[in-house]
């Protein structure tokens, strides 16, 4: 198969994932008069946080970003950890794992979007690729814990580093259409925007030629929820009695993962692609729910390659 | 035959995460997330 027919044939394989991913962001960001009159929702179902990377400041966010609400309530002066937030990562890590960043997140359906805009040279890997992986883990623990916990006012608060210095997110579904629909936060722009306003660029041009620029190195919620990979009750599984290790699943994969070795890495989204392009169907993304016959054959969670 | 059952270290996590949650909401944190996200959060967009 040449390169142009594999492409066409993961776009179609790839479109009832796109579909899926975009109802979601809809659905969770369906506020509209939010984005008429250039305010936010503030009824009370932003008690609720949402499992992707979703900026509350975002005209039609109807539920929090886990992000936002977990630096919001470590660094105020009232609490300095917090169990709703830890408890609902890790309940949402532990059901559905990077499922989450496949799926059910509004940037990653951005980046995955940018990337099928044509570019000359796409890259699918460079010199420095697997450790700068480890970045977003180190921006997990300084930017999203460390710093909002112990830079604090005289009165104790804190700062959400990561919103405030680095998150793309909340500047392209808050700060860009709140700047264009709201007159009065239009005039307070300030250094700060521009900063934020040049790393969504950056993000942007990056998500072309790279996949997924920001979930592989950056992205906070995603370092959360890779811990979980292993343990998740969704799962991808290799079957090795039907695996003739022709290797198709890990060329498909755009985050670099080799399935059949490690059909649980950290980096795994969950996306399916492998899945679907699997001449002998060996790879099943489910629930292990017992139904598949050579269960006892399956490839053991698996050493991470990065 | 491990492999036939969800994942019984992901469905404990699953319960602590739940419990977590609810201890959470008793300190009255869901509250406070809901204070914050009313507000437009001037840090996330780049005002602040
Ligand atoms: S890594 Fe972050 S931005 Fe990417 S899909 Fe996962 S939660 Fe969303
Ligand atoms: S291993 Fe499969 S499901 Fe996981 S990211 Fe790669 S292609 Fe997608």
């Amino acid at each position: 198969m040449d390169k142009k027919q594999r492409s066409k044939k993961q776009k179609s394989t790839e479109a009832p994932r796109h579909i899926f991913q975009l109802l979601w962001a809809v659905i969770t960001n369906s506020f509209v008069t939010g984005f008429i009159q250039g305010r936010i929702y503030t009824g009370s179902l932003k008690n609720l946080c949402v499992p992707g990377l979703n900026c509350y400041s975002c005209p039609g966010a109807l539920g929090s970003c886990p992000i936002g609400s977990l630096q919001s309530l470590i660094s105020s002066r009232n609490y300095k950890f917090t169990f709703y937030v830890s408890g609902f990562l890790i309940f949402i890590g532990a059901v559905f794992g990077r499922f989450v960043c496949g799926w059910l997140c509004p940037f990653g359906l951005v980046q995955d979007l940018l990337h099928k805009i044509p570019f000359p040279k796409k890259l699918r890997t460079f010199r420095g690729d697997k450790i700068l992986r480890k970045l977003k883990y180190v921006i997990l623990l300084v930017f999203v814990i460390i710093l909002p916990m112990v830079i604090v006012d005289i009165t104790g608060q804190g700062d959400p580093w990561f919103c405030k210095y680095i998150c793309p997110a909340g500047m392209l579904q808050g700060g860009l259409p709140l700047t264009l629909l709201n007159e009065g936060l239009r005039d307070t722009i300030g250094f700060l925007y521009a900063w934020k306003f040049v790393i969504l660029a950056i993000t942007v041009i990056l998500s072309i030629i790279i996949y997924r620029p920001f979930c592989k190195y950056i992205c906070p919620l995603g370092a959360i929820y890779s811990f979980f990979n292993k343990i998740s009750v969704f799962t991808l599984r290799c079957d090795k009695e039907k695996c003739v290790e022709c290797g198709k699943c890990g060329k498909v994969c755009k985050m670099n993962v080799d399935p059949k070795e490690a059909p649980n890495h950290s980096e795994c989204i969950r996306c399916g692609l492998c899945e679907k392009n699997c001449p002998t169907g060996a790879i099943s993304c489910n629930w292990k729910t017992g139904s598949n016959k050579n269960s006892e054959n399956i490839k053991p969670e698996n050493n991470d390659e990065y | 035959m491990k492999n036939k059952t969800p994942n019984k270290y992901g469905i404990a996590a699953a319960v602590v995460g739940v419990l977590m949650m609810i201890f959470g909401i008793y300190r009255g944190e869901a509250e406070a997330v809901l204070a914050k996200a009313v507000r437009i959060c001037l840090e996330c967009i780049g005002i602040g």
